[in-house]
């Protein structure tokens, strides 16, 4: 067993995602066998290889940059139109500090 | 007129000769797009007002005497995932069900600029994450050839709307093989171009440094137009690259004559099926129209499934931790505090697949894990795309399958990820290297099922799959 039901608590902690006693059985089940077919990248030499961030194109360094001119916004009530709640131009959220 | 049977040419054609108006058309492809879509579910709504007013643009601008644009009144489905402005864009996602669009994908902006009519936006699996469009929150889309079969995914429902003709091209996006898999499934032309060809700008965010957008035809010709209009640099993805843009309709001459393609043994060697003796046959006639073939070998192969599930689900969880009840939408009614808001908006909000993905790439990413999975994964990336790097130096183009068998049937794979994620073999590797590929159609198994044979060329050279592909096409 790769991974234990603790382990994928700890993980859908960290992703901030409610699972439920169901869920957290069956996504140890799925993750267990994903994890083991990963496990074959072990087999792979990469002595001396590079990690691969990006599809790199050979371009001047400075080429995604531009000139420093005003471009306008999307604007703020375009950007909060989708918001579940906003306010005074901001986006809404729940109590985080109690006074 | 016959809307399913139409070619971007033919459009062009009957609106410059006044055989119809564009108006007229778009009004006509609305009506029978909408009375054909119950049989698929390949559309999740239209944009009717959107269309008829950039038809009339397109009326006016023929009116006028002005050239209306390459995309001329043809009309277009759009999947789901790329922003269109004022229009709905759930990417097939309950959290985004609501959801509208504040600007439009710089491709949509081409598109229209143009003279393309968006139809509407189709399905596809929540977020662009799956293989058989069976992760849609509203439903899943029949293929049209094979009604009790998938179309394949992510982007079922634009693979779909062009073979049922409820579009005459769409737009779809390929992290994995979204385009090419449900092309072949489907039997119709699927493009994804190299990375950083078309602006991401726009395009809701899967795995960044995988994602593309790409188009989908009937023909090879009407797929490298759409292509054409959408590619180049754009000031508002850094990752869009530079290049030149040749011009490829006119590149497609017929005579693919004295190309050099490579056949990867580790992509045929179990290929025993009728997928199998499809791809052989057409192999056969690439030699009688005069190509060179050899074997070639990419040995990394066998990894490349590992390396993108770590690859594509690291940058998944990044991406989609925006998704926190905060700005789009949709916020659990069990939101007491910030942190109930995030984890409940979520845990209710997404589907099985995405939570799958979020959850693995958030165990790949965490702490005494990234150097074993995450870094090693990006080393086997680079061994994959250095194994395409040599091969051609010695090959044009590479010709292989798209999937190792076709359409499969609704329900049969949902409850097992790992088969279906091995699915992908033959097209996360041109995905994670990053160069041009394509699916187009090679023939029908014995129940008439299509099958698509993948093209595969080097960074930049468009050009010469589209030229193989059409000449193949044409012969």
């Amino acid at each position: 067993m790769k991974i234990t039901e603790e382990q994928v608590r700890y993980v859908a902690d960290l992703a901030n995602l409610s699972l439920t006693g169901a869920e957290i059985a069956r996504f140890r089940a799925d993750l267990d066998g994903i994890l083991d077919h990963v496990d074959k990248l072990n087999e792979a030499d990469t002595t001396g290889v590079e990690p691969m961030a990006q599809v790199l194109f050979d371009a001047d360094p400075d080429s995604a940059l531009r000139e420093d001119i005003v471009i306008p916004p999307l604007g703020n009530e375009a950007a909060l139109a989708n918001a579940p709640q906003s306010g005074a131009g901001h986006f809404k959220v729940p109590k985080v500090i109690e006074r | 007129m016959d809307i399913a049977s139409l070619s971007i040419g033919s459009v062009r054609e009957s609106l410059l000769a006044r055989r119809y108006s564009a108006a007229e058309l778009a009004a006509e492809a609305l009506k029978f797009a909408e009375a054909e879509n119950p049989r698929t579910n390949a559309y999740l709504h239209f944009s009717p007002e959107r269309a008829l007013a950039q038809a009339r643009a397109v009326d006016d601008q023929i009116a006028r005497g002005a050239d209306p644009g390459p995309l001329a009144g043809v009309p277009i489905g759009v999947k789901d995932v790329i922003l269109t402005k004022g229009v709905r864009t759930t990417c097939g996602s309950r959290l985004l069900e609501r959801f509208v669009a504040p600007y439009d994908a710089t491709a949509i902006q081409r598109i229209e600029a143009a003279g393309g009519v968006i139809l509407g936006k189709t399905n596809c699996d929540e977020f662009a994450m799956g293989s058989s469009n069976e992760n849609s929150a509203f439903g899943p889309v029949r293929n049209p050839v094979a009604p009790d079969r998938v179309p394949g995914g992510s982007s079922g429902g634009s693979a779909a709307c062009v073979a049922q003709g409820t579009a005459v091209v769409s737009l779809g996006s390929d992290t994995g093989g979204s385009v090419r898999q449900p092309a072949s499934f489907c039997g119709v032309v699927g493009v994804t171009p190299t990375y950083g060809r078309v602006s991401r700008y726009g395009l809701t965010a899967f795995a960044s440094s995988l994602d593309h957008i790409g188009p989908f035809g009937r023909t090879v010709r009407d797929a490298a137009t759409v292509l054409q209009v959408m590619a180049g640099h754009d000031p508002y993805d850094s990752t869009s690259a530079h290049a030149p843009v040749p011009d490829y309709p006119s590149a497609l001459d017929g005579n693919p004559k004295g190309l050099k393609l490579g056949l990867p043994r580790e992509y045929l060697k179990d290929l025993t099926s009728e997928t199998g003796d499809l791809i052989w046959r057409a192999v056969d006639e690439l030699k009688r129209l005069g190509c060179e073939v050899r074997d070639i070998s990419l040995p990394a192969t066998e990894y490349a499934i590992a390396s993108y599930y770590v690859i594509a689900t690291a940058e998944a969880s990044s991406n989609l931790a925006r998704y926190d009840g905060a700005r789009y939408t949709v916020r659990s009614e069990n939101s007491g505090t910030l942190s109930d808001m995030y984890r409940n908006t979520r845990g209710e909000g997404f589907g099985d697949e995405c939570k799958r993905r979020i959850m693995l790439g958030t165990y790949v990413l965490s702490h005494g894990y990234y150097d074993a999975y995450y870094l090693k994964a990006q080393k086997v990336r680079a061994l994959i795309t250095r194994d395409f790097a040599r091969a051609f130096e010695e090959v044009d183009a590479i010709v292989a399958p798209v999937s190792p068998f076709p359409a499969f049937k609704l329900g049969e794979k949902v409850d097992d990820p790992i088969a279906m994620y091995l699915s992908d073999i033959y097209t996360i590797t041109g995905s994670l290297a990053g160069i041009p590929c394509m699916s187009v159609p090679c023939g029908k198994t014995a129940d008439g099922l299509p099958v698509g044979m993948q093209v595969l060329t080097r960074h930049f050279d468009e050009t010469t799959m589209f030229r193989l592909a059409d000449a193949y096409e044409r012969r």
